[in-house]
């Protein structure tokens, strides 16, 4: 709590000490993703927006100047789908989210019932509207007080799509910055889609509860979705002499939704996914990706923005040593890490996502396992930014270092994803924040009292 | 098994390169099933269907021809009652009626026992939903095309289907609590009885007629030119709907003849059709019945008295029934029973007298009239799949073996290939298992990395989680 409160002094006089001065960052190497890398140039950063940008920007009096030398500057990076910014989020009180979250978990119920679960009342059917919190905004949960925000900063995270997290309809996601005086600052956009997370509970538990059950479940909130644009439509063109129809806070949800986000970890999963999402009428997002070496053609023809998950598939820490991986996992094991750079070659547009990696070092060694996985480090860079900018439709604002944009910059020293690079500065809506070494190295396993507030508590909520 | 899993992932490279090709297997034993054995025969399959049966068939230019002397061509084995390659969960077993659900939503091609399956010369599967529910979900017929993605997998044309079950597995309500202590206490599941059970059938088969009623009426008012609002699509009443128009197969899981007589009933009130009843242990008591509404038999061998309902039955079930003009099939509804289809039906010629035709009828034309599709698969006729299966010795024979499985004339099964490739496959494999034992010491360098516990999101390969007690299938 002290360190919270500790941190929330430090980012109120930053911003009031640094909002009225121009930043200039000059004689940096810049990477624009937008454009042609500029070898040596300057950024000028004014009222949380870049100015200015180029070999030869005129640098104003009394602008607080950082020499650059050494220096990389690149658009601050973006989780493509997080929880970060949502204290609490990590890690659902009795483990709402399935094991291994993003793909459909079929394989085994979740062993605990989340309490809240046990307590409602049983589902009869999808009229019963189960696990849907549709209407459930991001932008309305993220406080800047998520202990997660500084180790994320801290591996060069400046935005997150973030999205609420409970259910199979989890609710209505934001663009949000990772840091700021209140709640509302960090709103850069919302919303930006809805995610669907499939949930298998138990034998007896409540509908759905079973993988193709959600999806049935799925598809049966969408064709209400049609109906009920179609009513209004029928009623508001026939107001005098039609019955009115009903207001539909669940629905209400779903229409806000520009685009649905739906997993698929398996070769199988991504199939069944590019079959299933035309169906939802509305432009969708694939999410998890690890097996999907086997399907980038598949990918390719479906033209459908991706997103992979940081958390590369490994062997189970405990595993029995006579348990023998069977061949698939140890391929999978072997070759997710390869996905980006395949997705890269084949032009697909692609992004990644923290999937609850959420400590600086385990972030860039996430992101590193995909360049020697064979991703170029332009492409890496571009997933990180602009190309989520884009999928999300804010790249008029967001993802690359151009003049009017939002000032979100990292600056590092070296390249990003060689081991020794340090995370110099952060810049967010043109606030500066300088990583400590302890954040960026990580949590101390044994004396973690005292290193500081970065590893976050799992489970408080 | 896992050895198993991954000869399997090999093979399908394998048989990726040998597309559909004009074959011809010659001078084999040809079981047609429907035409009588023929002795010395040659069957061409052209173009993925069979082009010629008899003896003397020459190959045309470019053919392949496989040699079948002192071997046993037979079709390719059918199985009634499956539930292989089903990602996740069986069942929906929450509601008393999850029609809503569809299997075909969740088929998974990369289920190993596809290609076990393979390798006892079964060739197509009904898949079904499990039996937790009175009303079950939406079931659809595959091929067992090894290597194909999902929609590869399904056999084009054949009418998909919707589980019933009836019985002790649907009036089944859910843990009481303490009483049995198998976990926290849930609100009870309706139904608690047999006649719960049939009052679930019955309602919602009139709520499929309101529904159907009231688009009819809906569709009536647009056609005067009105502007009402339709009725909301539902999931759930569709395919009941489709049941009343005939468009969808009902398969009902069931044991006690009364219940068999109940559903019938219902069957005959609403206007409906049972197609098979699946199992249906007790089927020799109403077979007249049976064979009166239409209906098929898709029964086990020789296995009873697992369950209090299933106490009441004998071997002879299956001739009995076939004997009273019912058409009768043997199914697996196991992942271990489908490998040995053809071993069942020794057991009906043990029991029952059947001759070797009628006995292998059973898991091939039988199955095929069954699910409607006999005028495409079944038997070995010119026109139909080349669906076709060859055997070391005959197929009734307990040391006979599976050489070669085709589908559609190409090849899915190779005996020789499958044991040749292993060597190789091992090294592949063993490649990996050294790449990450290498990979697994350096993280002990940076010593104090928090290692993560929890897993992937879906374990690749992993078999779906093990039936538990209460699903029963």
């Amino acid at each position: 709590m002290k360190h919270v409160y500790v941190l929330a002094v430090a980012a109120l006089s930053a911003y009031a000490a640094d909002l009225p001065t121009p930043i200039a960052i000059r004689d940096a190497r810049v990477v624009t993703v937008s454009g042609a890398e500029i070898p040596k140039g300057a950024v000028l950063l004014r009222g949380g927006l870049i100015q200015d940008v180029g070999p030869n920007v005129s640098i104003p009096a009394g602008a607080w100047v950082i020499d650059g030398t050494g220096l990389t500057v690149y658009p601050g990076f973006i989780d493509a789908l997080s929880t970060w910014g949502i204290p609490g989020a990590a890690e659902p009180a009795g483990g709402g989210r399935p094991a291994g979250a993003p793909g459909p978990a079929p394989v085994t119920p979740s062993p605990q019932t989340p309490p809240a679960q046990a307590q409602a009342p049983r589902s009869h059917g999808p009229e019963d509207r189960p696990q849907t919190y549709s209407f459930e905004r991001a932008a309305d949960l993220v406080s800047p007080t998520d202990r997660r925000l500084e180790a994320a900063r801290a591996a060069g995270f400046t935005t997150a799509a973030t999205f609420p997290n409970r259910g199979i309809f989890e609710g209505l996601g934001a663009m949000v910055n990772l840091a700021g005086e209140r709640s509302r600052d960090m709103v850069i956009a919302e919303p930006i889609g809805q995610q669907i997370v499939f949930r298998t509970g138990g034998f007896f538990s409540g509908f759905p509860n079973s993988l193709m059950g959600n999806i049935a479940y799925v598809r049966q909130l969408y064709l209400d979705l049609d109906h009920y644009k179609q009513a209004h439509q029928i009623y508001d063109a026939h107001v005098s002499g039609t019955r009115r129809p009903e207001y539909d806070h669940d629905l209400e949800g779903l229409a806000r939704s520009p685009r649905v986000l739906l997993p698929a970890m398996e070769a199988q999963q991504i199939d069944r996914i590019l079959s299933f999402g035309p169906e939802l009428k509305t432009p969708f997002i694939v999410y998890g990706l690890h097996e999907a070496y086997r399907r980038i053609d598949e990918l390719k023809r479906a033209n459908v923005p991706v997103l992979v998950s940081l958390k590369w598939p490994e062997k189970p820490k405990d595993q029995d040593p006579a348990d023998v991986p069977n061949y698939r996992e140890l391929e999978m094991w072997d070759r997710a890490p390869g996905v980006p750079g395949l997705l890269a070659k084949a032009q697909v547009k692609f992004g990644f996502y923290s999937d609850r990696v959420d400590t600086a070092p385990d972030l860039k060694k996430a992101l590193k396992k995909a360049v020697d996985g064979g991703l170029s480090r332009a492409d890496a860079i571009r997933a990180l930014t602009l190309s989520v900018a884009e999928m999300y439709g804010l790249s008029d604002r967001l993802g690359s270092i151009d003049k009017g944009k939002i000032a979100n910059l990292v600056v590092m020293k070296g390249d990003a994803f060689d081991d020794k690079t340090t995370v110099e500065y952060v810049f967010i809506d043109g606030v500066q924040f300088k990583p400590s070494k302890e954040t960026q190295k990580g949590p101390e396993k044994k004396e973690g009292a005292t290193t500081g507030p970065q590893k976050p508590e799992r489970g408080i909520n | 098994m896992r050895r198993l899993v991954s000869i399997g992932l090999l093979i399908c490279v394998v048989v990726f390169s040998s597309a559909a090709e004009t074959i011809l297997i010659r001078n084999a034993t040809v079981l047609t099933i429907t035409k009588g054995t023929v002795e010395n025969g040659s069957v061409l399959v052209q173009d993925g269907k069979i082009a010629a049966v008899g003896t003397n068939v020459s190959a045309p230019a470019g053919a392949m021809v496989v040699d079948g002397t002192g071997k046993y061509l037979m079709p390719g084995i059918i199985d009634c009652h499956s539930h292989t390659a089903v990602e996740g969960s069986v069942n929906e077993g929450s509601v008393s009626d999850s029609s809503m659900v569809n299997i075909a939503d969740v088929l998974n091609p990369e289920d190993i026992n596809i290609y076990r399956g393979l390798s006892g010369g079964l060739t197509v599967s009904n898949v079904l939903h499990g039996s937790a529910n009175a009303i079950g979900g939406q079931t659809i017929v595959i091929k067992l095309r090894w290597g194909k993605d999902a929609k590869g997998l399904i056999f084009e044309g054949a009418k998909p289907g919707i589980k019933f079950a009836l019985g002790e597995n649907p009036k089944r309500q859910g843990y009481p609590g303490e009483l049995f202590s198998a976990g926290p206490a849930r609100e009870r599941r309706y139904p608690g009885t047999r006649m719960g059970v049939e009052e679930v059938i019955r309602d919602s088969f009139t709520e499929a007629k309101n529904y159907q009623a009231d688009w009819k009426e809906y569709n009536e008012r647009v056609g005067r030119g009105e502007h009402p609002i339709p009725p909301e699509k539902d999931l759930r009443l569709e395919p009941l709907v489709e049941v009343l128009e005939g468009k969808r197969y009902v398969h009902a899981h069931c044991y006690r003849s009364d219940e068999i007589l109940m559903l019938i009933r219902i069957a005959d009130e609403m206007g409906f059709k049972i197609r098979t009843f699946q199992h249906v242990l007790e089927g020799y008591r109403v077979a007249k019945e049976i064979a009166e509404h239409g209906a098929g038999a898709s029964t086990f061998s020789d296995w009873w008295a697992y369950k209090i309902e299933a106490y009441d039955a004998t071997p002879y079930n299956a001739a009995m029934m076939a004997r009273a003009g019912v058409v009768v099939s043997l199914n697996s509804d196991s992942d271990e029973l489908q490998r040995h289809l053809n071993l069942e039906c020794s057991k009906v010629m043990r029991y029952g007298g059947l001759n070797e035709t009628e006995a292998l009828s059973m898991v091939t034309i039988n199955p095929a009239k069954q699910l409607g599709i006999d005028d495409k698969v079944g038997s070995i006729e010119v026109g139909k799949s080349g669906d076709l299966v060859l055997f070391d010795q005959h197929p009734l024979s307990n040391y006979s073996k599976v050489l070669k499985v085709w589908i559609d004339g190409q090849e899915y099964f190779d005996r020789d290939k499958d044991l040749a490739n292993r060597k190789e496959f091992e090294q592949k494999k063993k490649t990996l298992m050294d790449k990450e034992k290498a990979a697994e010491k350096k993280p002990e360098e940076g010593k104090g990395e928090p290692k993560k516990g929890a897993g992937p999101g879906g374990k690749a390969g992993k078999k779906k989680e093990a039936a538990k007690p209460e699903e029963v299938q």
